[in-house]
């Protein structure tokens, strides 16, 4: 029972925080439903993208960012040939999975070298992947690739603007199936999206991959003598990962309808990891109801908090500004219990047996 | 000759031979195209009399065994606090420098303390820990930042009157007042004599440290922990007196980048900028093992050097600020080289 309310510490505080929110913020409760439900349906699926690399011991996968990029690309591609509706997020999706693929196996490649040190590596992974993202589209499209479209690129012809409008594309998914529930729009077809992929995920934990996936993540050497090939399966966890993000990416952006050209797959990778994490998540075990709810609750918590700031302190901008801080502020907690916890393990563990050690000289 | 290129590539690094090509053909480039090159150094020197400090600040972190200072926002932070301190009381010349650098230096080595401790507990994972406490720092300063109780009408929002602004302009008695301090001229090259100063004078201080008792033992400390203890060196002060340094270091150094650019920026400003510090010591041909005072001097003099010639290069190339974005893909991927190396973790 002890062990149960540990576990779930993290989420049942975020849940009190956002009761309290809830109740300052005095919002209506029906513009809260409508906004958290069409949150969460672009928001699962990029969260769910990162349960694999956990699970095969790669830890939180902060380049998820180069996943979500490919999609960007895609997307950019799709709204320059104006293809319209379902057509043109079809075309993104398969435009950007094989630049997943081939961004997921350096990745894997990459953090493969640096065993140990894997979070750090995907996020650094992540910061020099966009500023390659950055010269592509700020400086070579129209000097390099021959593009012409004024209405995605700067005025002077060279790269593209901040913002992009995903007009043609926009809702695509979302409007699918329309459905009305009490006056709240429910965008079912993502939410069928996010479940067969929750279903995707319970399956493949029962193939033979899966079972590889798991016994790398939980240790590499046994799994190397079990004659699983090591280095293969955490390139395939990150190949994985990264595809899903890309179409997370483009379900997410589909909503958003507009895109933050330099931006919007920089916060993807922080938002995504504090979901996790909120949902009682760890940097070693992740699991589906986890992502679920952490997203819940995090989101939730993002709704409420420009207005709880607003009556708490008389500043709407505070609210802004907790947002971030509760973005960063959740991983760093996290990942500092978790190598604290480990630090203390171990401490623990050796002491164990050195104290065994002891008692044996000493019967000897 | 290929024994001798793949020699001197062991030598001298696979990433710093690139960036010294790479600046070398920046420099044929600019001469060819008629650049002003005494401008161009000119400027190079500011840079990296701006910068070198909170480079610098590594050594200290890595030297003690704590690793690349990844939280070096933490220090920046506390910079950032001196340098309103004294602009909020309107202190002029060098003797508000003086008392921005006093405050900066004993908050970095507050804060830096904290940090120091919380880094003991997680050993081996500094560099995420760091990362993440710098941003939790800096966007929670953001709030700090919001509610401050600054009174200076001009560094305050004029709507609402509260709340600093995101850009404040650093007053003239103050701005570049070490840059113009014995400046001189020199084939059409202008020395920022006192900036350099400043920056020696912190390098030199710093070797003289780990020439000392205590700097050698938080040598032996970073190098060696297990010798280290059995020498009766006390390994987790070492770590924390290393942070406490680094911190410090980083403060001092936000102070001087401030009076050199003239601006104070706030909020999501300071996010990122402990990355282009670890990359430079790294450039500088040091590890996460290993970082001299020369590593951080060679490593700000290229990078800096780098990115001040990029900019006019390649503009007269193509139109549009290129040098952000180098920057982010160079000191991106110098540090991902670094973890990706055999020595990022002891050897």
């Amino acid at each position: 029972m002890k062990e149960r309310i540990r576990q779930n510490a993290v989420p049942v505080l975020f849940l009190c925080m956002c009761i309290l929110g809830l109740l300052i913020s005095g919002q209506n409760l029906r513009y809260v439903t409508q906004e958290l439900i069409s949150r969460l349906a672009r928001n699962w699926f990029l969260v769910l993208s990162l349960i694999i690399p956990v699970t095969a011991g790669l830890g939180l996968n902060f380049a998820i960012v180069l996943g979500a990029m490919a999609g960007q690309v895609g997307l950019i591609v799709a709204t320059h040939y104006k293809l319209p509706g379902l057509a043109g997020l079809i075309t993104a999706v398969v435009l950007s999975i094989p630049i997943a693929v081939v961004l997921g196996i350096s990745a894997g490649h990459v953090l493969n070298k640096a065993r140990g040190r894997e979070m750090i590596t995907s996020m650094m992974l992540g910061f020099a992947a966009n500023g390659i993202y950055q010269l592509v589209f700020l400086f070579m499209v129209g000097t390099v690739f021959p593009v012409k479209n004024p209405q995605i690129m700067l005025d002077n012809g060279v790269g593209l603007r901040g913002t992009i409008e995903l007009k043609y594309c926009k809702y695509a998914l979302d409007d699918l199936i329309r459905m009305k529930l009490f006056g709240i729009h429910i965008p079912l077809a993502p939410i069928i999206v996010v479940i067969l992929l929750c279903l995707g995920i319970r399956w493949l934990y029962q193939t033979k991959l899966g079972q590889e996936l798991r016994a790398v993540g939980q240790d590499m050497g046994v799994a190397s003598v079990a004659g699983i090939n090591v280095d293969r399966t955490r390139i395939t966890a990150m190949v994985m990962s990264t595809v899903l993000a890309a179409i997370g990416q483009v379900i997410f952006l589909q909503n958003m309808g507009t895109m933050n050209t330099f931006n919007s797959h920089e916060q993807i990778g922080t938002v995504a990891i504090a979901s996790l994490l909120v949902g009682g998540a760890t940097v070693s075990r992740a699991t589906v109801g986890q992502a679920l709810i952490g997203t819940l609750l995090f989101q939730l918590l993002f709704i409420i908090s420009p207005a709880a700031g607003q009556r708490l302190m008389g500043n709407a901008q505070i609210g802004e500004y907790f947002r971030v801080f509760i973005g960063y502020g959740i991983i760093g907690t996290a990942l500092l219990i978790h190598s604290w916890e480990r630090a203390t393990s171990q401490r623990s563990a050796s002491r164990q047996t050195r104290g065994k050690t002891l008692e044996g000289t000493g019967n000897n | 000759m290929t024994d001798s290129f793949k020699q001197l590539i062991d030598k001298v690094g696979l990433p710093r031979l690139t960036i010294i090509l790479f600046l070398v053909a920046l420099m044929v480039v600019a001469t060819v195209n008629h650049l002003p090159t005494s401008m161009l150094l000119s400027n190079s020197l500011v840079r990296i009399g701006m910068n070198g400090v909170m480079v610098l600040a590594m050594v200290p972190s890595v030297q003690s065994g704590a690793g690349l200072n990844f939280g070096l926002s933490i220090g920046i932070i506390a910079g950032l606090i001196g340098m309103l301190v004294v602009m909020e009381f309107k202190l002029v010349g060098f003797f508000g420098l003086i008392i921005a650098l006093l405050i900066a230096c004993a908050l970095g080595a507050a804060a830096g303390y904290l940090y120091g401790l919380v880094l003991n507990r997680v050993r081996g994972q500094e560099m995420m820990i760091g990362t993440y406490t710098g941003f939790s720092i800096v966007s929670g300063m953001c709030m700090f930042w919001l509610l401050a109780p600054f009174r200076n009408p001009e560094m305050i929002w004029v709507v609402g009157g509260k709340g600093l602004r995101m850009t404040l302009a650093v007053n003239d008695s103050l701005a570049q007042i070490l840059d113009n301090f014995w400046q001189f001229e020199i084939f059409g090259v202008e020395i920022p004599v006192g900036l350099l100063l400043a920056f020696g004078l912190a390098c030199l201080l710093l070797e003289v440290f780990f020439r000392s008792r205590l700097g050698v033992s938080m040598k032996v400390a970073g190098a060696n922990p297990v010798f280290a203890t059995s020498c009766g060196v006390d390994v987790d002060k070492m770590r924390v007196l290393g942070t406490v340094l680094s911190t410090a270091l980083g403060a001092m150094g936000m102070v001087i980048y401030c009076q050199s650019f003239g601006y104070v920026q706030l909020y999501m400003a300071p996010l990122m900028m402990s990355f282009p510090a670890v990359a430079s010591v790294l450039i500088g041909g040091a590890s996460a093992r290993k970082a001299t005072v020369w590593n951080a001097v060679l490593g700000t003099v290229l990078f800096q050097t780098l990115l001040t010639i990029a900019l006019p290069v390649t503009r007269s190339v193509i139109q549009g600020d290129i040098s952000e974005v180098a920057k982010t893909i160079i000191s991106n991927s110098m540090i991902l080289y670094a973890l990706t190396r055999k020595e990022g973790d002891g050897e």
